[in-house]
């Protein structure tokens, strides 16, 4: 009984001693951090993607807290109602900026760009793109090891196995540009993601001149420049026989997609066409009416 | 006595298939596409324009600097097109296309097969010479001859080490060489010692080649200062590095250059290519490539004009096979598989292997058990499965720390792993990975260093 | 011809695969499989029996049903540590308690860390220490060889930390098994024999086992010769009993928990023997092999650290 006594007091001791020894440590070496970095840091996504340009979510909240203005500075992924929320914890303004999303601009499923060779190597992008131009016919497109898929902290990108392609999901892209910095072919573009989800873009990156690209995928862009010539706002340039389409100057009209022969240029979350679709008339009105419906958002 | 490397190694299994085949002139094709870059450097410029008429031997491009090679007609015939073309890795390389008319050889090149035996010029006058002649490495390196010959200041050659090793399966190209141009060979090396001013030539051979070990042997008497140095049967002998701690028992330590011990290694090839440069005048125009591989017909060793499409090569050895899965350029441990067959032979084409598809599958790939066996087998004496788990997760430092450039990229640690694990993949992509940083890290500290100035 | 095939170099492969290991291995423990049904009977074949298929049932299950892939039975380790198990058990055990030696060893120590290749201790012998201490009284009653009535008694080390030195079998009994035991650890020649097995197929290297045994013979020889007590019995007997080389030979070897340089497995090896003889001579336990391995097979991770191959070029 005596033992069972001596040995509570000890521990008792032993526990009280050390509890006022750590109380004092941690008042002499305590590290002052601003209340708000917390705050911050908890509205921010914690995916710690690197999309901001910092190491993870809390460097950022740090550096947003440091700030004088967060003009140059803040979370792609977050939506702008969480960046007024953080404005208002730090008491500064924010601007509206537009959101992003990643585009993958190949459009070559395994449909119209045939295979004509047989990869056997560690499945990785990365891999085989500094060992060969790639198992098809065109050495500029997707590979389809997903290398973006595997740096995707948000589960954004899948690999399609029926087409062979990647595709964003849309509800969870951030625009981050992990994804396109680890793409090889450098195939994946952050742009825009438009008034109501709608955009438009030129699915190739194919430079080869048309009749080659032609011949290695059926919807490459072959740099024919009809839907430059059809653009009433100069928002299409050809170069190296690519188009691209300036998401600044799109008004989202639509003419170029309806007149690329190859339908390489992608609508995404528009309403079907009416069933007259190219009519001259109703074309150039609906371009009017986007451009105002978007200033109307 | 046999010697060999100290660390690591492997036992392919050798299919010298084609050795007892002689060495066959293959007829020079219609047409020869000559790439510009057929070496390690800045591809040459070209000197020639569409519709020029061209002999044999003529110098057709320049060298770009001072690492890089000139490049001369391999055909006499007609410049039809100078343009892109889709190399044998599917990107684009430019290229210089000619159309064969006749074979008309320029006439300071002597072509009779008599042996040459003096030499005449003074070291410096021959690496000029080497250089103008577009020499390169023919072991597959292709790294331009005279720049290697040239002794940095302040550095002593003592050895010249000539690699007759040949430790890629299939590939019998320098081993067809030693035995029918012997005679050459010694002559060549003879001249490259001119060359570095070096006393002592040793040439390397393994003992799966009794017959060149036999034949230089004997010829090396007449030659003062060239001994034979017969070499246990090992991959990867003929790695430079591999080769100098086999021959003299020294190793270059990490990131310097053979030289760094006193050493300069040649090809058995590049000597002959010298011999033909200095003693014939005769530039870089053809090589010996060794067609072979299981389905093929007739593995052969051919003379091949530089420029002669891969698959004329194969048509002539049988014809491509009709279960043909891979075909590759070089040997089966380190070559590059093509991606087409319409890709010219270059200066550094050993030898081209074609597989049948069972062969040509890589096994199935399964976890890592940890059985320590690549790093049993790696000649470098590195972690090969820890170096590439780094590098497959983007832990470059890491790697980088674990000396992922030390990497010889010899495929050992691949060929051993019991789970197939494509160790060497990830390893070569993190040295792209480390080397882009090292060189990036560098290119800043220059920068800071010349903005201080 | 139809499409070319293109991978990076190298383009051959040595033909060495996991399961010309795993089989290997199984090959190399037939001699002692032989000797434990020559010694203890049918009961030890049905031992043998249920823990070789509970180890693969409970393999293939997990890997079908809990994570969903594709079962990788047919490579053998799990054979293989069903095998092992079975050989570090008594031939009496009740079939039950093997099958769940059996379920700590696949689906605890091997499948909760992924598998093949993941796990950290070696199962077989972590499914052995786990009956050790869950079930003490049927794990150490050791049947007698040839005994027709099932008669039990002690191993040969039981014996000696009784200090009962007279009743300590021969060396020609110890070598050939005629001895109380686990199934596996009776017959010293049936596991060299199996040694020889392994090193010729290059499975494994010689660096581990002659280490253990080296450690363990140099630890004994200086307790027994150096300081001249008998009550620690000579070298030869504690390399010949108690799974020394059972453990040395087939445990310690385990490809995935042991280090990976030469110099690492010297450690490893100088280590388990270390660590087995102060268990045997001055821990409570009679036999000190398994922990040992345990312990070692922890320590792993940082030899790797600390040891590293001698790099090309390096003075």
């Amino acid at each position: 009984m005596n033992s069972v006594l001596i040995t509570i007091a000890i521990l008792a001791i032993l526990g009280c001693a050390l509890a006022v020894i750590l109380y004092f440590v941690s008042q002499k070496f305590k590290v002052y951090e601003d209340p708000r970095i917390a705050e911050v840091e908890a509205l921010l996504p914690g995916a710690n993607c690197g999309g901001c340009g910092f190491p993870g979510c809390h460097s950022l909240a740090e550096a947003m807290t440091k700030a004088d203005d967060l003009s140059n500075i803040g979370c792609p992924g977050s939506s702008d109602a969480v960046k007024c929320q953080i404005a208002k914890i730090l008491g500064k303004e924010v601007t509206a900026s537009s959101p992003k999303i990643a585009v993958v601009r190949c459009n070559g499923t395994c449909a119209v760009r045939p295979k004509t060779l047989t990869y056997d190597g560690a499945s990785s992008c990365a891999i085989a793109a500094s060992h060969f131009s790639g198992d098809t016919g065109c050495s500029y497109g997707c590979l389809g090891f997903g290398d973006c898929v595997n740096v995707c902290k948000f589960d954004a990108i899948h690999v399609n196995k029926e087409t062979g392609l990647v595709e964003v999901v849309e509800e969870k892209c951030v625009g981050c540009g992990a994804c396109a910095k680890a793409c090889p072919k450098g195939i994946i573009e952050i742009r825009n993601k438009g008034p109501k989800g709608r955009r438009l873009f030129v699915s190739c990156v194919n430079k080869d001149k048309g009749a080659t690209a032609m011949k290695a995928c059926k919807s490459a862009c072959i740099g024919c420049g009809k839907c430059a010539k059809e653009c009433s706002f100069e928002a299409i340039t050809i170069e190296n026989n690519v188009a691209y389409i300036d998401y600044n100057k799109c008004k989202l009209c639509r003419k170029c997609s309806a007149v690329c022969p190859t339908h390489a240029i992608h609508e995404v979350n528009f309403p079907p066409r009416p069933a007259t679709s190219v009519a001259e008339k109703s074309d150039a009105s609906s371009a009017k009416s986007v451009a105002e419906s978007q200033k109307s958002e | 006595m046999l010697k060999t490397f100290k660390i690591g190694g492997i036992h392919p299994e050798e299919n010298k298939i084609s050795a007892a085949s002689s060495i066959e002139v293959m007829p020079i094709p219609s047409e020869v596409k000559i790439p510009l870059a057929q070496h390690i450097g800045k591809p040459a410029q070209p000197i020639v324009a569409v519709g020029d008429v061209v002999k044999v031997g003529q110098l057709i491009a320049k060298a770009d600097g001072f690492v890089s090679a000139n490049v001369h007609s391999s055909v006499s015939g007609k410049v039809t097109k100078i343009e892109d073309f889709i190399d044998g890795n599917g990107y684009k390389k430019s290229a210089i296309v000619i159309a064969v008319e006749g074979d008309e050889w320029d006439d300071s090149i002597n072509r009779t097969s008599d042996i040459v035996n003096d030499i005449k010029l003074s070291p410096s006058d021959i690496i000029s010479k080497i250089g103008e002649m577009g020499l390169v490495g023919m072991g597959g390196a292709t790294f331009p001859t005279h720049v290697k010959l040239s002794v940095p200041p302040g550095k002593k050659c003592e050895f010249l080490i000539i690699n007759g090793v040949e430790c890629e399966p299939y590939l019998t190209s320098d081993h067809r060489l030693m035995l029918e141009h012997g005679e050459e060979v010694m002559i060549g090396i003879k001249i490259l010692m001119t060359a570095l001013s070096v006393d002592k030539a040793i040439i390397g051979i393994e003992n799966n080649k009794p017959d060149a070990i036999k034949h230089l042997t004997e010829l090396s008497s007449k030659y003062a200062g060239i001994t034979v140095q017969p070499l246990k049967l090992k991959y990867p002998q003929g790695g430079e590095k591999q080769l100098i701690d086999a021959c003299t028992g020294r190793q270059i330590p990490s990131g310097k250059l053979p030289i760094d011990v006193g050493a300069v290694v040649q090809n058995v090839g590049t000597a002959y290519a010298v011999y033909e440069a200095i003693q014939k005048n005769k530039p870089l125009i053809e090589r010996i490539v060794c067609v072979t591989g299981k389905p093929l017909q007739k593995p052969s060793n051919l003379l091949v004009r530089v420029g002669t499409s891969v698959k004329e090569a194969i048509n002539y050895a049988g014809g491509i096979p009709e279960d043909c899965g891979k075909v590759i350029g070089g040997g089966p441990m380190m070559g590059r598989a093509f991606t087409h067959l319409d890709v010219p032979v270059t200066k550094g084409t050993s030898g081209i292997l074609v597989m049948n598809k069972k062969e040509s599958q890589r096994p199935e790939v399964a976890n890592c058990i940890r059985c320590a066996k690549c790093v049993g087998v790696c000649p470098m004496g590195l972690e090969p499965y820890l170096i590439s788990k780094l590098s497959g997760k983007s832990m470059w430092d890491e790697a980088q720390e674990h000396r992922i450039m030390d990497c010889i990229e010899c495929g050992s640690c691949n060929f051993t792993c019991p789970s197939n694990r494509p160790l060497l993949d990830y390893i070569r992509l993190g040295k792209n990975k480390v080397g882009a940083i090292l060189r990036a890290k560098a290119a800043e500290a220059k920068c800071a260093a010349d903005a201080k100035k | 011809m139809d499409k070319l095939t293109i991978a990076p170099s190298p383009h051959v492969h040595g033909h060495d695969s996991v399961k010309r290991n795993m089989y290997g291995v199984l090959i190399a423990l037939a001699p002692a499989l032989a000797a434990s049904l020559w010694f203890f009977g049918l009961s030890a074949l049905w031992v043998i029996l249920t823990s070789v298929l509970s180890c693969v049932v409970f393999e293939y299950l997990i890997q079908k049903f809990l994570f969903k892939t594709t079962p990788t039975i047919s490579d053998g380790s799990a054979a293989v540590t069903g095998l092992i198990l079975s050989f570090n058990l008594p031939s009496n055990l009740p079939l039950w308690i093997v099958i769940i030696g059996a379920l700590f060893a696949i689906g605890v120590c091997k499948m909760t860390f992924g598998g093949l290749g993941q796990n950290i201790v070696n199962p077989a012998i972590a499914g052995r220490v786990f009956l050790l201490v869950s079930f003490p009284a049927q794990m150490t009653s050791w049947p007698i060889p040839q005994a027709a009535d099932g008669a039990t008694g002690a191993t040969p080390l039981g014996l000696l930390k009784a200090g009962q030195l007279d009743a300590l079998p021969s060396s020609n009994d110890l070598l050939m098994g005629a001895v109380g035991g686990s199934l596996g650890e009776v017959s010293a020649i049936a596991l060299l024999i199996g040694f020889v097995i392994m090193l010729s197929m290059r499975v494994i290297t010689w660096h581990i086992p002659v280490s253990v045994i080296a450690t363990m013979a140099i630890f004994a020889s200086f307790f027994y010769y150096g300081i001249g007590d008998v009550q620690y019995a000579s070298p030869l007997f504690h390399i010949l009993t108690g799974g020394a080389l059972l453990g040395a030979i087939f445990m310690a070897t385990d490809y995935v928990t042991s280090p990976m340089t030469h110099e690492g497995m010297l450690i490893y090896g100088c280590g388990i023997g270390l660590l087995t003889m102060l268990i045997r001579m001055f821990g409570s336990y009679p036999e000190g092999m398994s922990f040992a391995i345990l312990i070692m097979n922890i320590v792993t991770p940082l030899i790797n650290k600390y040891t590293q191959p001698k790099r090309f070029g390096a003075k």
